[in-house]
């Protein structure tokens, strides 16, 4: 087996690392890979914004006096409520909950939940401590969401999505023993990283790398994976500086630090845990990625100081009519048992559709059957309060998220109030598939009397410092029957268009009527959409 | 119907065994196939199966729940009366329900809407055969 020289193997080197200008590593870029690579590097340093999301709407023209009635006052309603509003339009949102805000969400000490089936839990979380059951993380990429919370007033920090002190594990590697994510990626990159060296180095790639890219190649690979001066990984200062080190550096007598033995490739291929890192990888999980300052339902907050006094709580929605003359929405008021109507000229209904397929109305069939043909999620997420932060204190581990294959999925330790004192939640379980239905079917307190048994498999100190949990089923939650839509590739060919199409006085709006589904961003560009759409036709006619 | 499941469930255990030495899967399982992956539904028979998945919106006394929808009850339900409906409502979902019988064998199937179909006050008499699951895959 013959290895690079060193002296060959710094051909990277020569070029500047740092101070490259954008010009010159797109001048790099051209001369080496053609024009369509030198596009593609452009895109990637340009607007490349994710969502569809383009700065803040503007509505030209007047709203001619017309009314719109939003159903559901979540995040797509209440964008939809602003929007509208400020452009003119009479605006009424009709909610079904008692407060607004929808999957925007958070349990703390003293809310009460009622599940369907009548199981009500208080959670008993100390104060300053909380979950937020739905949606947890805004990821950079949905500027449509962060520029509702800085117009609003909420403040964002950054959450911990990849920690690598947290663990990976599977139950059935290691013996159950759960691995620090950096020893596994480090070790699984490092392994690669030699193998393909030694691929490149017996010219077994010769055909698809030209000379001049294979030497490229290698050096990345010795920069990829922590390789040696003679492209192994093996255990020393390159690898321990990714996987950590058996004793770690220090200052004066006790300084030395010493190297950790890496695994063996065939033990990090047969464990499986390397199947645990691509996850992190996605656009909607990159950092910088950030949860709002004391709760996502902060978000929710801010919407009703903004349009609250639109919102008229309490209200099931129970028909939909519409006909030459407008929409009239009937509803019960859920505290007085009063059945009611509401009328406007349009309606922007952003009901689950779970919930919607069960209302009356009456839709053309291709809208009717759109709403029909989204099946909801069964997540399932159980936070639970411990008298301290043992994840910290014993295991150096400060936020982010333990990948486990047990029915919990995930641990996800607090992105907030890190180093106190104190008892503190977690997100004890985020599980979906089979688990997530055999969960949701369990009384909530059996729901979290697993989670802290399972749990323990990976923190031993869970069994002796739980004080309580709380676990919310989203099969079961009385205003969704689910966490959110699934699309298929299939259904979105044959139903998605026709869902987000204008039908009569009608336009559907919310995280289900998106490519963005499950998130909140879905929400706010589905609403900015319906919202222009409406307004556009306003206007033509 | 109930052994060929439960075989299927210890094969396909023995062959994640296989790949390492401490499958302790079995330690977080339930007995009756719950807990067991998150794939697919492991039940290893029709009772089992209602209780640990089905229950959890049409609830353990198959009368169903209402907030702002509802899950339609599944007692004395004339809509049962023709087996080949629930088992198409199960490998096709309806509304927000999902399609759960593709995560479930065509034993596992017909054996959960035989359980239903014989339960919570029905005594429709003509079970359904993995056969009629089958077709529909």
């Amino acid at each position: 087996m013959q290895l690079l020289p060193q002296g060959k193997g710094r051909f990277m080197t020569e070029i500047p690392q740092s101070g490259m200008t954008k010009r010159d590593l797109l001048s790099l870029v051209g001369k080496s890979a053609g024009a369509t690579a030198m596009l593609m590097a452009m895109g990637s340093f340009g607007q490349a914004r994710a969502s569809t999301f383009k700065g803040p709407v503007k509505f030209e023209g007047d709203a001619k006096g017309k009314s719109v009635l939003i159903l559901g006052a979540g995040v797509a309603g209440m964008v939809s409520a602003l929007e509208l509003s400020r452009a003119g339009y009479k605006v009424q949102v009709l909610e079904y909950n008692p407060a607004v805000g929808g999957r925007s969400w958070s349990l703390r000490g003293g809310d009460t939940y009622t599940e369907l089936g009548g199981a009500t839990q208080t959670c008993q979380f100390s104060p300053g401590n909380y979950i937020n059951p739905g949606p947890w993380r805004i990821p950079t990429e949905h500027g449509g969401l962060i520029h509702y919370c800085k117009m609003l007033g909420v403040g964002l920090e950054p959450f911990q999505q990849q920690n690598y002190n947290a663990y990976l594990h599977s139950t059935m590697a290691f013996g159950g023993k759960p691995q620090r994510y950096k020893t596994i990626q480090a070790d699984y990159y490092g392994h690669v990283s030699e193998l393909l060296a030694k691929a490149v180095n017996a010219h077994a790639l010769d055909d698809a790398v030209t000379a001049e890219d294979a030497e490229i190649l290698l050096e990345s690979l010795r920069s990829w994976g922590a390789l040696d001066g003679n492209m192994r990984y093996v255990k020393g200062r390159f690898s321990s500086g990714r996987r950590g080190w058996s004793k770690g550096p220090g200052g004066g007598l006790t300084a030395e630090p010493i190297p950790s033995d890496p695994l063996d490739l065939s033990t990090v291929l047969k464990s499986g845990l390397w199947r645990q890192i691509g996850g992190h990888l996605s656009n909607e999980h990159q950092h910088a990625i950030f949860q709002p300052v004391g709760g996502m339902d902060q978000i929710a907050r801010g919407f009703e100081r903004a349009v609250g006094h639109l919102v008229r709580v309490n209200s099931k929605v129970t028909a939909i009519k519409q006909d030459d003359g407008g929409v009239t929405v009937s509803f019960l008021d859920t505290k007085t048992g009063a059945k009611l109507t509401a009328q406007a000229d349009y309606c922007i209904c952003t009901i689950p559709l779970s919930i919607l397929s069960q209302i009356e109305k009456n839709v053309g069939p291709k809208l009717e059957a759109a709403i029909g043909a989204v099946p909801y999620s069964p997540s399932v997420k159980i936070g639970l309060e411990f008298k301290r932060r043992f994840w910290e204190q014993d295991e150096e581990i400060y936020g982010g998220i333990t990948s486990t294959d047990l029915p919990i999925s995930q641990i996800s330790y607090p992105s907030y109030g890190y180093g106190s004192q104190g008892p503190a939640a977690l997100l004890g379980a985020y599980s979906g598939g089979a688990f997530a239905y055999e969960l949701t079917a369990l009384s909530p307190a059996e729901r979290v009397q697993r989670a802290v048994e399972w749990g323990s498999q990976i923190h031993s100190q869970y069994k002796s410092e739980f004080m309580n949990g709380v676990a919310v089923a989203w099969h079961r939650v009385p205003w969704t029957q689910g966490c959110f839509g699934t699309w298929t590739e299939e259904s979105r060919a044959k139903h998605y268009r026709n869902l987000c199409e204008m039908d009569g006085r009608i336009l559907i709006a919310g995280e289900h009527a998106s490519y963005i589904g499950g998130w909140q961003e879905g929400a706010v560009t589905s609403a900015l959409d319906a919202t222009t759409r409406l307004h556009q036709h306003v206007q033509a006619g | 119907m109930k052994k060929k499941t439960l075989s299927l469930v210890m094969a396909s255990l023995s062959a994640i065994g296989a790949i390492t030495a401490s499958a302790t899967a079995q330690t977080v399982a339930d007995a009756d196939g719950a807990f067991m992956t998150s794939s697919r539904f492991s039940e290893t028979d029709g009772e089992s199966m209602y209780k640990h998945v089905c229950a959890g919106c049409h609830m353990p006394d198959g009368k169903g729940s209402t907030g702002a929808g509802f899950y339609p009850s599944l007692s004395q339900s004339e809509r049962l009366e023709a087996g080949g409906y629930p088992v198409y409502v199960l490998m096709e979902g309806l509304n927000g329900m999902p399609p759960l019988g593709r995560m479930m064998t065509d034993d596992q199937v017909a054996d959960v809407v035989n359980y239903v179909r014989t339960h919570f006050g029905n005594k429709y008499k003509d079970p359904v055969a993995a056969a009629d699951v089958a077709a529909l895959r």
